[in-house]
């Protein structure tokens, strides 16, 4: 009787709400290719990532206080007295490092596999704006724990506005609400911080998935699954997103919340990275670090920003470096997606781009010296050399044939036990215990150095050969 | 792609040489914050010679009672100032006007200064005092040179003299004990390792706890993703 009212209930809801219709639709019914590989976790661990941000976020508006009397020992009063605001805050500040280097992971596999090419754009227009709100949300929130490298990296940033001709003092005044950064900025950045971005993010989120479900997703082998369909209209080399996704991304939850949790426990602070040792310093107006750099996620653009000599085209250089990100469906002039099909010359274009943007990274950490600006220039150019001669590279690529369907299925776990075989070598057990537990081919494996060089020459041949 | 290995080496040359001049100087501090008799050597050392001047206000004497499995009652007897409560934080008994007037600037609470100038740091810090007439208390230091602060183990450490040396990386300055304190230079080792080690601790008093915490949470998410991954390969194994 009671299953049956719960039923009841269940089939009211339903015929006002459309809750079966979209779950099918965007899940059981969503048919996304089979052949995803390790690139595809962080779609979903971005998700991950907000959520985190948005609990921890919410738990600890409950104790922060956004006053700059009160912001630095309200932080330290979570770390210290709240219980469990320790954990709650460094699950925040890692969380924030974490959701930056899944966005950059998922962002190069958009590179690799063309994933923003026709009829994909507005996905990554989205995906890019998301990155924008992204990049300002952090900002924002770094100025909150009110720490010397807080008030000073706002300082410096806010200040760039003022570089803009004609309307850049009032601007910059505008934006901090004072002629420094001060008690009104805090107030307004928490404001941003706490409502006026996550709000934008979450649509911005709605908007992305929105798009993506429109046109279906891309594969490692750029290969549109739509083209085939058996009978009913199932695409031949797609699978319904739950469970087989569903279940595949809960493993990559786990693997990557391994990681997260080893920072969490063992190094919130990361060395440094993910929290700034002068961020423990109150913050002072009077006193100036002798160092200013940003967090590490925004080095790379704060190194362009240094590189370039002039003030104002430097702020147009960093601006700049975003905005080729947003062209980039239309630079890329080559019909072929994935990089498996593309030229060498485009794959080592991509990697030399790799490169300049891990080495000004590197770059935005250290102080200004003239050699590392020097190599600081020689970075800025290659990052923008790869967006702007795009469309002069990409159309006489020789690109290689792509298959009409994608590659068969290949899990990596499948070639483990073959591996294992190669690298060791079985010798007769020296034990003197007769017991068969003992003689067990497990345990009188050893490690074969022959073995281990030949598999290691033969990664290191498939690498170089990649690249061709 | 040879030339770009190679532009590659020298900018990872130019990295390195940046930072090496820097921190070749300090000296690595011997510390250990889960050990408590050290931790509550470090909070009487710290009462003895910082508190007259540095406070660490996010600290009360209560937290150190239970964090190091002390009696209350010993903790205020043994450690704490006279006069002061359990539930006080280790607020210093000078106050801001007196100390600008002596020392041109109020001496920073020191809650976080493990957390930004490292261990390391303090270590080298606290045992880098020399004689230096030319400063207002008569001696400089050679990690923090100018610093405002005198040397509060003038007595214990010895007088150290600063020696011009020269070597092969070019001129600098190395230390001398020139009279001894009164303590060994074992036993002065121990006092400022006790007393890093106390402020590592106030700097971050649950970090015992974390790191305990976390065994249990990595071993869990370890059997989740082993879980996790089975569950997957029985859902997958139907697809070729």
């Amino acid at each position: 009787m009671k299953m049956k009212r719960l039923a009841d209930a269940g089939q009211w809801i339903l015929e006002r709400f459309p809750l079966a219709k979209v779950w099918e639709e965007h899940m059981t019914n969503y048919y996304a290719p089979k052949n995803f590989n390790f690139w595809y976790f962080f779609g979903s661990l971005a998700l991950l990532m907000l959520l985190n941000q948005i609990v921890t976020g919410i738990l600890l508006t409950m104790n922060y206080k956004p006053d700059a009397h009160l912001a630095f020992d309200s932080v330290e009063y979570i770390m210290r007295d709240v219980h469990w605001g320790w954990l709650v805050r460094y699950m925040h500040s890692t969380g924030a490092s974490a959701f930056f280097i899944v966005i950059y992971l998922h962002m190069f596999r958009g590179l690799m596999y063309g994933s923003f090419k026709q009829p994909r754009e507005l996905v990554w227009i989205f995906g890019m704006l998301l990155f924008v709100c992204l990049m300002a949300e952090a900002f924002m929130g770094y100025l909150l724990p009110w720490g010397q490298m807080s008030y000073w990296g706002a300082q410096v940033i806010i200040s760039l506005f003022s570089a803009i001709p004609v309307i850049g003092d009032d601007l910059s005044l505008w934006i901090r609400g004072d002629y420094v950064v001060s008690d009104a900025t805090l107030n307004r950045f928490f404001a941003f911080h706490v409502i006026a971005v996550p709000l934008v993010l979450i649509l911005l989120v709605f908007m992305h998935l929105v798009a993506l479900h429109e046109v279906g997703s891309n594969n490692p082998d750029g290969v549109e699954i739509k083209k085939y369909k058996n009978e009913k209209g199932v695409p031949l080399d797609g699978i319904p997103f739950h469970p087989y996704y569903t279940v595949k991304d809960i493993f990559g939850v786990a693997v990557f919340l391994l990681f997260f949790a080893t920072v969490i426990f063992y190094m919130p602070e990361m060395n440094g990275y993910f929290l700034e040792h002068a961020n423990f310093i109150p913050a002072d107006p009077m006193k100036t670090p002798e160092h200013i750099a940003p967090v590490w996620y925004f080095t790379p653009f704060y190194a362009i920003l240094r590189a370039i000599p002039d003030k104002f085209a430097g702020v147009v250089g960093m601006g700049g470096a975003i905005v080729v990100l947003f062209l980039l469906p239309w630079l890329d002039r080559n019909p072929v997606r994935s990089i498996r099909y593309r030229s060498g010359f485009y794959k080592k274009a991509l990697l030399l781009f790799v490169i300049s943007f891990i080495a000004l990274g590197y770059l935005g950490t250290q102080p200004a010296t003239p050699t590392l600006t020097v190599f600081a220039r020689i970075f800025t150019a290659i990052y923008f050399a790869f967006f702007l001669l795009m469309p002069l590279y990409t159309r006489w690529e020789k690109t290689k044939p792509v298959p009409t369907r994608v590659s068969p299925h290949h899990e990596i776990e499948d070639d483990l036990p073959a591996l294992l075989e190669e690298i060791t070598i079985i010798k007769p057990s020296q034990s003197e215990i007769g017991d068969p537990a003992f003689r067990g081919a497990f345990y009188n494996r050893r490690p074969n150095p022959e073995g281990i060089i030949k598999v290691l020459s033969r990664f290191g041949k498939k690498i170089v050969e990649s690249l061709d | 792609m040879k030339t770009y290995t190679a532009v590659f080496l020298l900018f990872l040359a130019f990295c390195f040489s940046a930072n090496a001049s820097e921190k070749a100087l300090l000296q690595t501090a011997n510390i250990d914050p889960s050990n408590r008799v050290s931790l509550l050597r470090g909070a009487k050392h710290f009462v003895t010679y910082c508190l007259g001047c540095h406070s660490v206000k996010y600290m009360r004497y209560l937290r150190i009672a239970l964090d190091t499995g002390t009696d209350e009652k010993t903790v205020l007897t043994e450690i704490a100032p006279e006069g002061a409560g359990i539930y006080d934080p280790l607020h210093t008994a000078m106050n801001k006007r007196d100390a600008e007037k002596w020392f041109g600037v109020q001496p920073p609470d020191l809650s976080l200064i493990a957390r930004s100038r490292g261990a390391d740091w303090l270590y080298s810090y606290l045992t880098s005092y020399y004689t230096d007439a030319q400063r207002p208390f008569g001696v400089n230091n050679l990690i923090y040179p100018q610093t405002a602060m005198p040397n509060p183990f003038w007595q214990l450490q010895g007088e150290q003299v600063a020696k011009t040396r020269k070597t092969i990386w070019g001129k600098h300055l190395e230390l001398e004990l020139t009279t001894p304190g009164k303590l060994s230079e074992q036993e002065f080792s121990r006092l400022t390792n006790d007393l890093v080690n106390f402020l590592v601790y106030v700097g971050e008093p649950e970090q015992q706890e974390r790191k305990a915490l976390g065994r249990y949470v990595l071993f869990f998410l370890l059997i989740f993703a082993v879980i996790a991954y089975l569950l997957k390969r029985e859902y997958w194994k139907d697809i070729h």
